[in-house]
C-alpha cells in the first residue's frame, strides 16, 4: 500500500540539518526554538482572527442574518479592526488589584493554550513535540489553564468576578475528568499514547468508525465536556451571568482582555483538533480498509487540508451548539457531569476493554 | 347575583353603610372605622366573597381625601365599589386592608407616595416610586414650579 | 480542630453570609428600568424587592390638565407592547360615558388590531425569553415575524408601536385599502413560523430543565396578588377579560380561554404559546367579514362626560387593564387611574422566587412580561 503523503520530517531534518552545518549546536538548536515559537505565534494569531470572524458569520447564518459585511469584502477585515480598537484602549486596573497576580492571570491563560497546542499533529512529522504519553501530558497541561482564571477572579478585588471565576473554576475541573476519561478510552482501543502513533493507527479507519459503539459514546461526551471546558455554548454561565454577576474578565480591558478572549478561541481549536485527531483520523485521509483505489483517490487531498477540514467540522458544531440551545444554571451543569457524564464513561471504559480484548472491531 | 340583589344583600349586612346602584356597579360606602371590618366580612361570607381586588384608587376630594375599591369575586363574578373617605386633608389616615387582600399593600404604598394618605398597621409603608422629601403630586394643591407648566 | 469537626457533622451554627445584590436599573435582561434588591445566601434567594419608579412620568396627573381624546395619546407610551388595547381601553371608558354606541365597522376592526397587537407583543416577549435564557437566536426569528405586523401598523395607523388609532367615537381615520390582503398574508406566513417556535425552544429539554418547577404561584396566590394575564392563567386563575366582560366584536368571535394548572414558569409560557395560536383564529374569523360603514361616530368638538364615575376593563397582551375616570362635568377628567396588569405581576414576584436561585429570577421574570412604563406610569 503504497502512500503518497508527504512526510515533513525530511524538511525538517533538512532545516536542521542545514542549520547545524553552519552554527554551533546551541545556537542552531536555539535558531530552531525561534523559528518554532514564531510559526505558532503567527498560526495562533491568524487562526484566532479567522476563529472570530467565522463565529460572527456563523451565528448570522443561524440568526438569518448576514454578520459583517462592511469592514473589507464581505466584512474580512472586522476582526483585525476589533483588535486595532481594543489595542489602543486604556488599561485600567482596580486600585487595590493585586498588581502581579492581575496581569500574570491573562498570560497564563495563554501560556497553557500554547502548551497544549504544542502537541497536535498537523501533518505527517508536522509536530513540535511528540511525547510517548502526549494524550497524559495535553490533559496535566491543560488543566493549567484553570489557574488563569482562578488567578484573575481572586486578583481582581472584585466580589463578582471572584463568585464568577470560582464557578467557572469548578465547572472546568469538573469537566477535565470527563475530557480526561473520554480520551482515555480511546487510549484503551489505540493501545498507545502518543499522538502520531494514534494518527497512524487510523489508516485503515477512523477510531470513531473502527472503535463503534464506545468510540461514538466517547466522541459524544468528548464534544459535551470540550463544549464545557472551553466555557463556551450552553455552558457560558460564567460569562453570560453579565445579566447578574459580571464574569471573571470584568476587571480586564484592552488588550489583557484581548488575550482572554482570544486563549477562549484557542481552546476552542485545541478541542476540536484534539477531537479531530483522536476520533476523526488526524491528518489521515478517509480510508477504508482494502478499497485500494478509494484510498488512493483520498490521498490526493493533502493531509493538511484533511486536518484543518475536520478541525473545521467539529468547531462549526460546537458552535451550532451554542447559537441554538438556551444555557444550562450551574447546578445543573455540575450535576450533568458528576451524575451523568462520569458513571456513562466509566462503563464506557470497561465496554471499550471488552471491545478490545474480545477483538470485536473493525 | 345581580347589581340589583347584591344591593339588597349589602343593605342586610350592612345597615350602617350608604349603598347605592351606580351606572355600572354597586357603590358601597363606609365610615373609616367600619373599613376593616367591612373588608373581612366581604372577603369571608360565603354568598359574596369578595376576594379579588382589581382597583385601589386614591382620590383627592376638596374637603377630604378617598379611597375607592373595586372588588370581584372570583366565585360568584359579581362586581362592587366600597368606598372611604378620610376624615380631612392634612392628617388623611385610612386603616389598611393589606391584610385582608395582599395586593392592597402595593396599591396603598402607591396612595401613600402619590396621594399622602396614611394607612394604619400597614407593614411596610414606604414610598414607591418617589423620592424621600417629595410632596404628593397627585393632590389638588399641588405646585412645582420647576416641572408643571400651567397655562 | 474538633469544632470545626463538630459544627459540620452537626450542619448547625454553620454560619454563612447572606449578600445583597443589585440588579441595578440597568440591566441587559431589557425588561426596562426596574431596580431589583436581592438578598443572597449563596445561590439561593431569600428576597427580592422591587423598587421602581426609575420611569415614572406623573401619566394620571397630566391626564387632568388635558381633555379626554387628548389621554389617548399618553396611554401609547404606558404599556408600549399593547399600545393599541391602551387606546381602546380609554375610548371605550369615555363612550361608555356619554352612551354612544360605535358602529360594527370599527368594533371589528378594533378587535382584529387588538389580536395583532396581542400577537406582535408575544412575540416579542418570545424572543426576549429565549434570550434571556441563553439561546440567542430565538431574538433575531421573533423579531424577524414581528416587522411583517408593525409593517401593516405603520400603513393603517401611521406608527409602528405607539399607535392611537382609536378616538373616543370611532377610529382616527378608515384602514388602509391594502389592510384585509396584509393581515390574511401575515396570518398564512405566519401559521408556518409558529411550529418553527415550538421545535426551537419549547421541546428543548435543557429549557424544560430551568423552566419547570421553577417559580410556582399557586391558584390563591394568583387571586390575592392580583396577577393577570397569561401569568394568571398559568395558574389556573380565569381572569381573561375578554371571555367575562367582553367588548367590542369578542361577542362575536369563538375562541378559547386557555388555562393552565401546573402554575410553574414553563405553564406560563406554554400559555402564550397557545394564545398566539388563538389569536391567529379569532383575526381569521373576523378579516373576511368587516362590515361597511363609517369609521367613527361624529362627536362634539369638546367632550364633557356627564358627572360620576366610569370603569372600563380591558385585555391587553399582559393582563386587565382598567381604565377609572371620575369626572366633574368639565372638559379635563377630575382624576384618571390606570390600573395596570404589570403593577400587580411584578409584586408576585417575591413569592415566586422564594428558594430558587438566582439564574431562575431571570426565567421568572421573563415569563412574567413585564413592561416598567406599565407599572410605573
Amino acid at each position: 500500500m503504497a502512500f503518497n503523503i508527504y512526510d515533513f520530517t525530511s524538511l525538517t531534518h533538512n532545516i536542521h540539518e542545514g542549520l547545524a552545518q553552519s552554527f554551533s549546536p546551541w545556537l542552531a538548536t536555539t535558531i530552531e526554538w525561534v523559528i518554532v515559537g514564531v510559526a505558532y505565534l503567527l498560526f495562533v494569531a491568524l487562526f484566532g482572527l479567522f476563529l472570530v470572524y467565522a463565529e460572527r458569520k456563523v451565528c448570522a447564518a443561524f440568526q438569518q442574518r448576514l454578520g459583517p459585511m462592511r469592514v473589507g469584502k464581505w466584512g474580512l477585515l472586522q476582526t483585525i479592526a476589533d483588535f486595532i480598537k481594543l489595542l489602543m484602549k486604556e488599561l485600567i486596573m482596580p486600585r487595590k488589584a493585586d498588581w502581579f497576580l492581575y496581569n500574570l492571570a491573562p498570560f497564563i491563560v495563554i501560556i497553557a493554550s500554547f502548551l497544549a497546542i504544542a502537541v497536535l499533529p498537523f501533518a505527517k512529522g508536522l509536530q513540535s513535540l511528540d511525547f510517548d504519553i502526549g494524550v497524559f501530558y495535553l490533559t496535566s497541561v491543560s488543566s493549567v489553564g484553570v489557574i488563569g482564571i482562578l488567578l484573575a477572579g481572586w486578583s481582581s478585588n472584585n466580589k463578582y468576578s471572584l463568585i464568577g471565576a470560582m464557578r467557572s473554576g469548578a465547572q472546568i475541573l469538573s469537566y477535565e475528568l470527563s475530557v480526561s476519561l473520554s480520551l482515555l478510552t480511546m487510549v484503551v482501543f489505540a493501545g498507545t499514547m502518543q499522538f502520531s502513533a494514534i494518527v497512524e493507527g487510523q489508516r485503515d479507519a477512523w477510531f470513531i468508525f473502527s472503535g463503534h459503539i464506545p468510540a461514538i459514546i466517547a466522541f459524544v461526551i468528548f464534544l459535551i465536556a470540550g463544549t464545557a471546558e472551553t466555557n463556551r455554548g450552553p455552558f457560558d454561565l460564567a460569562e453570560a451571568e453579565s445579566e447578574l454577576v459580571a464574569g471573571f474578565h470584568t476587571e480586564y480591558s484592552g488588550i489583557k482582555f484581548a488575550m482572554f478572549f482570544l486563549a477562549e478561541y484557542i481552546n476552542l481549536f485545541i478541542i476540536s483538533a484534539v477531537a479531530a485527531t483522536v476520533f476523526l483520523g488526524g491528518w489521515m485521509p478517509l480510508h477504508f480498509g482494502n478499497l485500494e483505489s478509494f484510498n488512493h483517490v483520498m490521498d490526493f487531498i493533502p493531509p493538511v487540508v484533511w486536518f484543518f477540514g475536520k478541525v473545521l467540522f467539529v468547531i462549526f458544531v460546537i458552535m451550532w451548539f451554542k447559537w441554538t440551545f438556551p444555557r444550562l444554571r450551574v447546578d445543573q451543569i455540575l450535576t450533568l457531569e458528576w451524575k451523568y457524564l462520569l458513571p456513562i464513561n466509566l462503563v464506557n471504559i470497561l465496554l471499550m476493554a471488552l471491545v478490545v480484548l474480545t477483538k470485536f472491531h473493525f | 347575583m345581580t347589581n340589583e340583589e347584591l344591593q339588597a344583600y349589602l343593605t342586610g349586612r350592612f345597615p350602617e353603610a350608604e349603598i347605592k346602584l351606580g351606572a355600572q356597579y354597586v357603590e358601597m360606602t363606609v365610615k373609616a372605622e367600619d373599613l376593616h371590618d367591612a373588608a373581612v366580612q366581604l372577603k369571608e361570607s360565603e354568598e359574596i366573597a369578595f376576594d379579588y381586588v382589581f382597583c385601589l384608587t386614591g382620590v383627592d376630594y376638596a374637603e377630604n381625601m378617598g379611597i375607592i375599591y373595586h372588588l370581584e369575586s372570583i366565585n360568584h363574578r359579581h362586581v362592587m365599589v366600597l368606598k372611604v373617605r378620610t376624615a380631612d386633608r392634612l392628617n388623611p389616615a385610612i386603616d389598611t386592608v393589606s391584610d385582608v387582600w395582599i395586593t392592597a399593600k402595593y396599591h396603598e404604598r402607591e396612595a401613600y407616595d402619590l396621594l399622602g394618605i396614611h394607612f394604619n398597621n400597614h407593614t411596610d409603608l414606604r414610598r414607591l416610586f418617589l423620592e424621600d422629601g417629595w410632596g404628593f403630586p397627585l393632590r389638588k394643591d399641588y405646585v412645582d414650579e420647576i416641572r408643571i407648566v400651567e397655562r | 480542630m474538633s469544632e470545626i469537626r463538630e459544627v459540620i457533622i452537626n450542619n448547625d451554627r454553620l454560619v454563612t453570609d447572606e449578600y445583597l445584590v443589585n440588579m441595578g436599573p440597568q440591566h441587559p435582561s431589557t425588561h426596562g428600568v426596574l431596580r431589583l434588591l436581592v438578598r443572597l445566601e449563596g445561590e439561593k434567594v431569600l428576597n427580592v424587592q422591587p423598587h421602581s419608579g426609575y420611569i415614572h412620568s406623573g401619566i394620571e396627573k397630566m391626564c387632568e390638565a388635558i381633555t379626554y381624546p387628548q389621554i389617548i395619546h399618553l396611554t401609547d407610551r404606558m404599556d408600549y407592547l399593547s399600545a393599541h388595547m391602551n387606546n381602546e381601553a380609554v375610548a371605550l371608558c369615555v363612550e361608555k360615558a356619554l352612551q354612544v354606541e360605535v358602529p360594527d365597522r370599527v368594533k371589528y376592526i378594533r378587535t382584529i388590531m387588538d389580536e395583532l397587537a396581542r400577537l406582535a407583543s408575544h412575540q416579542l416577549w418570545w424572543c426576549v425569553f429565549g434570550m434571556d435564557l441563553g439561546a440567542l437566536t430565538t431574538f433575531f426569528y421573533g423579531l424577524r415575524d414581528r416587522e411583517h405586523i408593525l409593517d401593516i401598523f405603520e400603513e393603517t395607523c401611521g406608527a409602528r408601536m405607539t399607535v392611537s388609532y382609536n378616538t373616543p367615537g370611532g377610529l382616527m381615520f378608515d384602514i388602509h385599502p391594502n389592510f384585509q390582503k396584509r393581515v390574511k398574508d401575515f396570518i398564512k406566513y405566519f401559521r408556518t413560523k409558529l411550529p418553527e417556535y415550538d421545535k426551537l425552544l419549547s421541546g428543548n429539554v435543557i429549557l424544560r430543565e430551568r423552566t419547570d418547577g421553577i417559580g410556582h404561584l399557586s391558584l390563591k396566590d394568583a387571586i390575592d396578588f392580583g396577577v393577570t394575564g397569561p401569568s394568571g392563567r398559568a395558574s389556573g386563575f380565569s381572569c381573561d377579560v375578554r371571555k367575562h366582560n367582553p367588548y367590542s366584536a369578542y361577542p362575536l368571535v369563538k375562541f378559547n380561554e386557555i388555562l393552565d394548572h401546573r402554575c410553574d414558569t414553563y405553564a406560563r409560557y406554554e400559555v402564550r404559546m397557545r394564545e398566539m395560536h388563538e389569536s391567529l383564529s379569532i383575526i381569521e374569523q373576523l378579516i373576511d367579514n368587516i362590515p361597511a360603514g363609517d369609521y367613527a361616530v361624529k362627536m362634539k368638538g369638546v367632550l364633557k362626560l356627564p358627572e360620576g364615575e366610569f370603569y372600563q376593563r380591558v385585555e391587553t397582551a399582559r393582563g386587565e387593564l382598567g381604565v377609572f375616570i371620575i369626572s366633574d362635568g368639565k372638559k379635563n377628567p377630575y382624576r384618571v387611574k390606570f390600573r395596570s396588569p404589570g403593577f400587580s405581576n411584578l409584586f408576585a414576584l417575591n413569592q415566586m422566587t422564594k428558594g430558587h436561585k438566582i439564574a431562575d429570577l431571570v426565567a421568572i421574570m421573563s415569563t412574567l412580561d413585564l413592561i416598567i412604563p406599565d407599572i410605573d406610569r
